[in-house]
């Protein structure tokens, strides 16, 4: 009766054997073709280095200035432009200036990154069914998968620095992009692609003149969402050598300095306020002309 | 400009069924199975039934039928919007069905353009950018397209709206940003699905103009769908009526009118003002030896209408009709013509007994 008491599981040895086997397959393969790798993504350790040098060297007044401009010409609205500029001013004031801009440089990064790799794949998923099922479960696997297990064999193939950290939060962030692409263009109505098939729209055409301006309002939520994953993301990735505030976030984790922690913790959502109130203004914005209304 | 000296448009034997496996029901269908049977035993919608028309070039064929009879979908089956189950759709002589995927995109770009029902713009293009869009589609430069959409915009009655955005406009301006679409780019062919059902009757009036001006200046081959019987009668060279997916009457409006092939045709065209339909040939009494060459003469292919309208100022008595060369085949009276105007069954028969009543 004892397996009704206790799961039959897998013999010890046996177990233990292949957890070896695969770990030993999976080193011998970073073994091999590490260096390769690495050296495949030091574009995007340049890109990196570029945006971070250019996030921390740049003077904050003019920093500050950039992202107001941005903020304004995206949202149009002096409220948003105002309260980012207290956000700003407050990061500055408690002395996590440098630390927030590493922060940015990051996100932009991996905003950036997230969609030159999630648009394609969206716009592929959306025109074949066949795709979409073998992306779908990926993508769940992804979202759900704790992050910190992913950490793993980024770590092991990259080591630790920016890199493999940045490649850790798209991994994490870069699910809701694709979705929302794919839905986006799913989502088209089917009378204006028949309007555009009867003109002898060639598919690139139908893709970049109806379906992905008409997608836009939901790929900007992907963007959005994109955005604040990643956002969540970075003091998991810091563990693994991601600057920004991240760091001081561990490090009171690990000292119990509550109110570095709090701060920190505060900047973050700052910036992600910032982030989401501007980037959903301007979703709102492309919006206003596109619904179908008859009548 | 297109060229327009096409073969016009020929359908043959045209099956389309809706459903899952549509071949599989095909040869049940051409052997009598009806559409009710056809979805209460297997699922699938029959949404045409051997569909045989001849639209000659340079002719506006109107389609009608009431909701529900295929009307939409026979009309996208001519541009291949949707695949026939069986048959075939000879546009200029060649098989729309036949054309590989190239084939049939220049088709589309160069041959038709096509109004729809649900107008179909694209939402987040102005009017202006809307009107273009078939010609960008074509790769024609933008200001010379920007050019031939503003002369149609101007001619819908758009202008001053080129840079709103379609849900800024009324149902009837965004069917008209439609219909200066489809005639910006002067194919040959135009489909029109119901192109005028969103306007007020002036307007209306005013775009079924636009419609016999080009068929003035570049006869273009035209399919239009309506409900409206007045219009069609107005526009259509030819009509067809559909019902149930089949065509139960094709001809000219005439014909229609005044020899409706059964009950449910005959209730489409009751309400018809007939004295706009039926020409003075169709109801003139014989020539009499004794007529005059004093008499007033009129020609044999105005309606009844015109003639009223010629005879009101004429003197009383009888009017010769004469034919296209001159020669008298026929004579009417003004009380011949109000009597065919209000009443359909005793046309035949009022011909031979009304120039006795007058004289
Ligand atoms: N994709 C489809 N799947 C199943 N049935 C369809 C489909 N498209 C059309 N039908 C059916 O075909 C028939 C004809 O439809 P269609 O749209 O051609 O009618 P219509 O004559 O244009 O009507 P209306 O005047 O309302 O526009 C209807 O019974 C409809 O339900
Ligand atoms: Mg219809």
């Amino acid at each position: 009766m004892e397996w009704f008491y206790k799961f039959p599981h897998m013999d010890d040895d046996a177990l233990r054997n292949l957890k070896k086997a695969i770990d030993e397959g999976f080193r011998a393969f970073t073994r091999a073709y590490g260096d390769t790798i690495e050296s495949m993504f030091s574009p995007l350790q340049s890109f990196l280095l570029a945006a971070d040098r250019f996030m921390t060297q740049t003077p904050w007044p003019i920093i500050t200035a950039i992202i107001l401009t941005i903020a304004w010409f995206a949202s149009r609205s002096v409220k948003i432009v105002l309260s980012c500029l207290i956000t700003l001013l407050l990061i500055g004031y408690f002395d996590m200036w440098t630390d927030t801009m590493r922060t940015v440089a990051m996100i932009f990064v991996c905003t950036v990154l997230s969609i030159a790799v999630g648009l394609p794949i969206g716009i592929l998923m959306a025109r074949s069914n066949g795709v979409k099922r073998v992306v779908n479960p990926i993508l769940d696997v992804m979202q759900t998968m704790p992050s910190f297990v992913y950490l793993i064999p980024v770590v092991m193939l990259l080591g630790i620095g920016r890199v493999p950290g940045l490649i850790a939060v798209v991994i994490y962030a870069i699910p809701p992009m694709i979705r929302l692409t794919d839905l986006g263009i799913r989502l088209v109505d089917k009378d204006v692609l028949e309007a555009a098939d009867a003109f002898g729209t060639s598919e690139t055409q139908k893709l970049f003149k109806v379906q992905l301006p008409l997608a836009l309002p939901t790929i900007m939520a992907g963007i959005n969402q994109t955005i604040m994953m990643a956002l969540a993301m970075v003091v998991v990735a810091s563990m693994i050598g991601v600057q920004g505030l991240g760091q001081p976030v561990l490090k009171a984790i690990a000292n119990q300095y509550f109110t570095l922690g709090m701060f920190n913790g505060l900047a973050i959502v700052g910036i992600a306020i910032i982030f989401d109130r501007v980037s959903q203004a301007y979703g709102k914005r492309l919006q206003k002309h596109r619904e179908i209304v008859h009548g | 400009m297109a060229e327009q000296g096409l073969g016009g448009i020929a359908v043959r034997n045209l099956y389309k069924i809706f459903g899952a496996d549509p071949a599989a029901y095909v040869d049940a269908v051409r052997n009598g199975l009806t559409k009710t049977e056809l979805n209460d035993a297997h699922g699938h919608v029959l949404g045409l039934r051997d569909i045989n028309l001849d639209i000659k070039s340079g002719c506006i064929q109107v389609i009608m039928g009431l909701s529900g009879s295929g009307k939409s979908t026979l009309i996208r089956h001519i541009n291949r919007l949707i695949d026939p189950t069986a048959g075939e759709v000879l546009v200029d002589g060649v098989d729309v069905v036949k054309m590989n995927k190239d084939e049939l995109r220049n088709f589309r770009r160069h041959q038709t353009a096509m109004v729809f029902q649900k107008f179909a713009l694209l939402p987040h293009r102005s009017v202006l950018d809307n009107t273009v869009f078939g010609l960008e589609v074509q790769g024609i430069g933008r200001s010379k397209a920007i050019d031939v959409a503003m002369r149609w915009l101007e001619r819908v009655g758009l202008k001053g709206f080129e840079h709103r955005y379609p849900n800024q406009l009324s149902g009837g301006m965004q069917q008209r940003v439609g219909l200066a679409r489809a005639l910006s780019n002067d194919a040959p062919v135009l489909l029109m699905d119901e192109a005028y059902s969103a306007l007020d009757p002036l307007i209306r009036m005013d775009m079924q103009s636009v419609l016999l001006d080009i068929q003035n200046e570049i006869k273009k081959t035209i399919v239009f769908i309506t409900h409206d019987l007045d219009e069609a009668l107005r526009l259509g060279d030819q009509i067809a009526i559909l019902r149930d997916g089949e065509v139960i009457q094709q001809g000219t409006s005439q014909d229609i009118v005044l020899r409706p092939a059964d009950q449910y045709v005959a209730n489409f065209v009751k309400e018809v003002n007939r004295g706009r339909v039926v020409q003075v040939e169709a109801i003139m009494a014989p020539l009499r030896s004794r007529t005059g060459g004093e008499q007033p003469t009129i020609p044999a292919n105005v309606t009844i209408e015109e003639a009223i309208r010629a005879l009101v100022s004429a003197p009383d008595g009888d009017v010769t009709v004469v034919d296209p060369s001159g020669k008298p085949v026929g004579t009417v009276s003004f009380r011949l013509l109000a009597g065919a105007m209000v009443n359909s069954r005793e046309v035949e028969h009022r011909s031979f007994d009304a120039p006795a009543i007058v004289a």
